[in-house]
């Protein structure tokens, strides 16, 4: 019989060698089950991980597939990390997507070019407050964030879904389920190159969801407030004891991610679409979550696992065209990619242990 | 007219029976497993595949069944053998059997089946307003019959006793001698076969062709059901029943051209979820069934 026992320390190679493990892990399994439904596994691999990355102008395709995945990662790394379990980041982006549409629809002469740093903040304001009622719940009355936040999800969607069939739509969109175009101070220009001009669809939001990135490792690991949230994730009542307040750390990283997964919300419509229409994400919220367990809840490494995840998501796109397979199909590796992190992440943090069964109870293997 | 509108509402209900029952014994035993939508389309896609082989429904049922059954081995492998976060592997498995059963389901795409034949029960079936009970097909019939078995076995057996206290306090179970990790390892592949179930039902009965991603977010409502049933078997069937409804009342509603838009009449299993948690939260322990130790990990000791 095997149990796990907790290791005293963890080595850093081995934090280290977990994320290549796995994804070396993934593609080989994602290779033998693509040869095991009859298609070349090598060809299959070539043509999600290789070939979106042929032309110089993918590089910039996969910095802007990347960059919502970036910024929705670092926001659920500060949930995580405090052990509360926003899984509704996708319901956040929406409500950001449309809190943000609200400001560009509502003031369509806009010219200022600080008009898109408010579109930015009724985005975080938004998201941040649908990321608040799972956390006022569970304060208030226990109920489960994961559940809440799942729920809320559909929620968002639908109502995303309402508005621009019904009070937001377009009367000129012939029909079709549209707002009305954005101004143009309300929408994030494409980022010029120096020297390269265009690099495809690249775009200034790029930039920041780097920076967020930054900010948001500076926060959790040099700000007293940062250590806060991780103290009370990892030892809530040694945190107790310290002073600090579950319920208002449970707000606090759950408006956080929601802020940030609003802002995604905003950045994908302002930087890719320019209004507002019934799916504005590619379920970037949920995607976001392996983000943030590959990057080991480590908001640097988000920006690495972010381009990692990409890469796969754009290798949908490419296998669609050139094997006539499903987009969808890429979450063959995004899925065996997140169990493989889940099976690092215990193993890096036990050890396997064989016992002889009935032996005598001298050690407690709990945490 | 309304014998019709009825028939409809509960052939819309018995997936989410059969995945949400299926859940129910899963979350009982206090695992929490949120790839249901995986392992619907796993089975739909398995279903689908098979019937077109083989030329007969009943083998694509099982099909469906065991093809969920397998991908929640691969769930339990992970959140029993290696104690990973319940709610991120369920996600991972969830996301991996989108993307499979689409790989699996590509060359299928434009295919049609038969379908499973309805089994209208003479002079039952002929009953006015309730009529409609009685034209439904095998695994409608089964799926209630699989409920009342399901809520005799947790409410009226000695096995289904271990099964909750280990839902309630694996700790404690464990301390009194009971297998924890394999009363959760039958309950998930319990809770995998059923949702393969629900999920086979989609391309058999409702549509006679593969889609992917053709189960439409229905794992996620069956997982919002067991909340909503607060754990008891039974009110599944009506939380199924009534959630179907609002479904087939957003088509009749528009066609009608009903002031409510449809979104809304969508969101209400979802807010109705919510509602349910915070009533049963809010209040004192188990009151209402549920799991104590619903999510948690468990990490055997000596």
């Amino acid at each position: 019989m095997f149990i796990l026992k907790p290791r005293k320390s963890v080595p850093l190679s081995l934090t280290l060698l977990v994320p290549i493990v796995a994804i070396a892990l993934t593609l080989m399994m994602g290779g033998v089950i693509f040869g095991f439904l009859g298609y070349n596994p090598i060809e299959a691999l070539y043509e999600f991980f290789v070939a979106p990355l042929s032309r110089p102008d993918q590089i910039g395709n996969l910095l802007v597939k990347a960059c919502p995945l970036i910024i929705i990662g670092t926001g659920l790394v500060f949930c995580y990390r405090a052990n509360v379990w926003n899984i509704g980041a996708e319901g956040q982006l929406v409500l950001g997507a449309m809190g943000a549409g609200w400001l560009a629809l509502s003031f369509p002469d806009a010219q200022s070019p600080l008009f898109i740093l408010a579109m930015a903040a009724a985005a975080m304001v938004a998201g941040g407050l649908w990321g608040a009622i799972p956390a006022l719940l569970k304060i208030r009355f226990r109920t489960n964030e994961i559940l809440v936040s799942l729920m809320l999800t559909y929620v968002a969607a639908l109502l995303l879904d309402w508005i621009v069939r019904g009070p937001w739509r377009d009367p000129m969109s012939f029909g079709f389920p549209l707002t009305k175009t954005y101004p143009d101070a309300g929408l994030i220009p494409a980022l010029i190159l120096p020297g390269i001009g265009r690099l495809g669809q690249l775009h200034w939001g790029v930039v920041f969801a780097f920076l967020i990135a930054a900010c948001g490792w500076f926060y959790l690991s040099k700000m007293l407030s940062g250590y806060q949230i991780k103290l009370m994730g990892d030892a809530p009542r040694a945190g107790r004891f310290a002073g600090f307040s579950q319920p208002r750390n449970t707000i606090a990283v759950l408006v956080i991610s929601g802020a940030l997964a609003g802002l995604a919300g905003m950045i994908e419509v302002s930087a890719n679409i320019g209004q507002l229409q019934p799916n504005v994400s590619f379920g970037y919220g949920f995607t976001a979550i392996i983000v943030a367990f590959l990057a080991r809840l480590n908001p640097l490494a988000v920006i690495v696992a972010g381009l990692v995840v990409a890469l796969a998501e754009l290798g949908g796109d490419t296998a669609q065209i050139s094997m006539g397979i499903p987009k969808v199909v890429t979450g063959i590796f995004k899925g065996i990619l997140l169990f493989m992190l889940l099976a690092g992440e215990t193993l890096t943090r036990y050890e396997l242990v064989r016992v002889k069964a009935h032996h005598t109870q001298d050690q407690q293997g709990r945490s | 007219m309304f014998d019709e509108l009825l028939l409809t509402v509960l052939l819309t209900s018995v997936p989410l029976i059969l995945a949400a029952t299926g859940e129910l014994v899963v979350e009982r035993s206090g695992v929490l497993n949120l790839g249901v939508e995986g392992m619907m389309l796993m089975g739909a896609v398995a279903a689908f595949g098979a019937a077109s082989l083989s030329g007969s429904p009943y083998i694509g049922i099982v099909s469906g069944g065991l093809a969920g059954m397998a991908v929640a081995a691969v769930f339990a492998l992970f959140v029993l053998g290696l104690a990973t976060n319940q709610v991120a592997t369920g996600l991972a498995l969830t996301i991996f059997g989108t993307g499979l059963s689409g790989l699996i389901g590509a060359p299928l795409v434009g295919q049609a089946i038969d379908g499973l034949p309805s089994m209208t029960l003479p002079l039952l079936s002929d009953i006015p307003l309730i009529g409609a009970f009685f034209k439904l097909d095998i695994m409608a019939y089964l799926s209630i019959l699989i409920v009342a078995l399901t809520s005799l076995f947790l409410m009226r057996s000695r096995a289904g006793l271990i099964l909750r206290s280990v839902g309630i306090n694996h700790d404690s179970a464990h301390a009194l001698g009971y297998n924890v990790l394999q009363v959760r390892f039958f309950a998930i592949l319990f809770g995998g076969f059923m949702a393969g179930l629900g999920g086979a039902y989609l391309p058999l009965v409702l549509t006679p062709h593969w889609a992917e991603g053709m189960t439409a977010g229905r794992g996620w409502i069956a997982l919002a059901l067991v909340v909503f049933a607060s754990w008891q078997p039974w009110r599944v069937t009506i939380g199924a029943v009534l959630f179907g409804g609002v479904t087939i009342m957003q088509l009749a509603g528009q066609a009608r051209g009903w002031t409510i838009p449809a979104q809304f009449l969508s969101m209400m299993p979802y807010l109705a979820t919510i509602v349910v948690l915070v009533t049963i939260s809010g209040r004192g322990r188990n009151v209402f069934g549920a799991p104590a130790h619903l999510g948690k990990r468990f990490f055997m000791t000596r």
